[in-house]
């Protein structure tokens, strides 16, 4: 029992791409950390991601984290502080090289080891793996993945801790993946420190939801709170949540003291259950951890302690992220005022689609909204009121080519000067056409996965 | 009994997968989990959203954290990207949820008024915080 006591402090630094920028600096000059964790990717990212790539071979990462990384790279390693990252998004190779040139940059060069994780990458062996059998089939709906194959852009297996306990072992300061699961970039460093095998399901189960409670950044420490949101104090600075786990995989939540924001059992609850399936199954690549074995004890002082934590053996299939092109579309605004707003703004959506009829355009889809009134509760918010003192219309179009969208995003201007009276809010110029990439979830068996992760380690 | 607007009662938390929107609903008042439980069914959830949900919702409960969670499929005009909603990602679909009117005692009526509404003095008061 020499882990008898030990605490491992693994620090959330980001919660997605576009987070706080200065939340990891807070991390790591505001006490003491063990690990920063680092998540950029959400499903919509990878197709983000995957457009930039396109357009530049050398993008398709996150390229805040080089120049975060420049910033705090001679602290981290000055402190111990390991730095544990999916940033990598469709093109770790490149966010590595990149983060290995920022080092030198920083002065770190011959003092640290930068890691890489590949390998989640499936877009090479697509064909191969359609034509072994391996059908990706859309874990919603069913469909074969050869229903979209030519117009597939991105596959991305969501990958696990081990190549991350891996390049620890290696001695790796900093690692880099591409779609690693959000979680695992906690519970990683979990398992290398604790040496927790993969049969030790409790434990990475309650480091599962110490991810979990990581991964968002500071919706577990009092930002997006619903909960008494008029009294959290000094969100301005808010701090980020720390999971301080022992060796039996309990843990507390907390953050720096004399940071910003609050936890509370409210606030971390309220995380928990973000983007929650079903509670009893929350599958990852390592562990399926069961939240409803959740024990939370909100020890005041931002101290939550979270305990209790079951979890059953992980199952032979890993999660893939595939982006397919799905068309284009475009949102055109207009602002209407009193008296009469919402009248004015329903008269002019008909007005454009009598026109873009007239056009004999074809949208696979089209959706007025009034931002203002019903663009969030929809039909609930009911009928709007005539003294309404002012209101957005906003229109969405959707369709297979490109040349409809872009048609109707040169019919929103013309409406301020042809259409109701009372609008503006044009200044912004025409709407943005849009390429979609959806997202086609899908299951592969881990074996044909994983023997082709590789770890590099290198020093900067 | 008397019927107050589920605001009062509980808080809330909504994200997405894909096109279904999760919406996490957390009582203010654990004592109060057996009431959301009873009154807060998929099919009166179902109802209340309406047209605003094309497909099944199902519930999940965890009594361990004072909570329900509801899965909305088809909720978000096929999510992500391909949306064409403001809120594609439901980041505010639970709010929603809120508005549902539910069956309490009139001493839990009583208890709750104005709870889960800021106050009209806002900020500068500071009520009791959840434990």
């Amino acid at each position: 029992m020499s882990d008898n006591g030990r605490v491992v402090r693994v620090a959330s630094g980001q919660g997605f791409w576009g987070d706080d920028l200065e939340a990891p600096v807070r991390q790591v000059e505001g006490g003491p950390i063990d690990y920063l964790m680092l998540d950029y990717l959400a499903e919509v990212t990878m197709s983000i991601m995957q457009k930039q790539r396109a357009r530049d071979p050398n993008a398709g990462y996150a390229r805040d984290f080089v120049s975060l990384m420049q910033r705090i790279f001679p602290a981290c390693i000055k402190q111990g502080v390991r730095v544990v990252t999916n940033a990598g998004g469709v093109n770790p190779r490149g966010c590595a090289e990149a983060l290995a040139e920022a080092g030198r940059t920083a002065g770190v060069a011959g003092r640290a080891k930068v890691g890489l994780v590949t390998g989640d990458d499936l877009m090479d062996r697509l064909d191969s793996l359609l034509g072994e059998g391996h059908e990706l089939r859309h874990m919603e709906t069913g469909a074969p993945l050869c229903e979209v194959r030519e117009r597939v852009q991105s596959a991305n297996a969501y990958i696990g801790a081990a190549p991350i306990v891996r390049a620890l072992e290696f001695g790796a300061d900093v690692i880099v993946t591409g779609r690693s699961t959000d979680t695992a970039l906690t519970y990683g460093p979990l398992m290398h420190e604790f040496g927790w095998a993969v049969d030790d399901v409790d434990q990475i189960a309650a480091g599962v939801v110490a991810g979990h409670i990581n991964e968002c950044g500071a919706q577990s420490t009092g930002g997006n709170c619903m909960i008494d949101w008029w009294q959290v104090p000094d969100l301005a600075a808010v701090g980020f949540p720390i999971v301080e786990v022992g060796a039996d995989g309990a843990f507390v939540v907390t953050k720096h003291h004399g940071s910003g924001g609050w936890v509370t059992r409210a606030s971390v609850t309220e995380q928990i259950l973000y983007e929650m399936g079903d509670p009893t199954t929350y599958i990852t690549p390592d562990v399926i951890a069961d939240f409803t074995s959740i024990q939370l004890d909100d020890q005041g002082d931002d101290r939550v302690r979270v305990h209790g934590i079951t979890g059953r053996a992980r199952t032979d299939f890993l999660k893939v992220s595939i982006a397919y092109s799905a068309g284009w579309k475009a949102t055109g605004t207009l602002t209407y005022s009193w008296p009469d707003a919402a009248a004015k703004a329903k008269a002019a959506d008909r007005v454009l689609r009598e026109r873009l009829d007239r056009l004999g355009l074809r949208f696979d889809e089209m959706r007025t909204e009034l931002v203002g009134w019903d663009s969030t509760h929809g039909a609930l918010a009911g009928e709007p009121p005539a003294d309404l003192p002012e209101v957005q219309l906003r229109v969405g179009v959707r369709a297979d080519e490109r040349a409809s969208v872009e048609r109707f995003t040169r019919e929103i201007a013309p409406l301020v000067l042809t259409g109701p009276p009372s609008v503006t809010g044009f200044a912004g110029g025409r709407p943005r056409v849009q390429e979609i990439m959806a997202y086609w979830p899908a299951l592969i068996e881990r074996s044909v996965v994983e023997p082709h992760l590789v770890v590099d380690v290198k020093e900067v | 009994m008397a019927r107050v607007q589920l605001v009062h009662v509980a808080h809330t938390r909504s994200g997405d997968k894909g096109d279904t929107a999760n919406v996490g609903v957390i009582a203010y008042d654990s004592e109060h989990y057996d009431l959301l439980c009873s009154q807060l069914t998929a099919d009166r959830v179902k109802a209340h959203f309406g047209s605003m949900v094309r497909g099944d919702v199902e519930r999940f409960e965890l009594p361990n954290l004072g909570a329900l969670n509801f899965l909305l499929h088809g909720a978000l005009g096929g999510g992500g990207t391909m949306s064409l909603m403001n809120d594609a990602q439901g980041k505010v679909f639970s709010t929603a949820l809120l508005r549902i009117e539910i069956e309490v005692p009139d001493e839990v009526a009583r208890a709750v008024q104005g709870r889960g509404r800021m106050p009209a003095d806002g900020a500068m008061r500071r009520s009791e915080r959840t434990p």
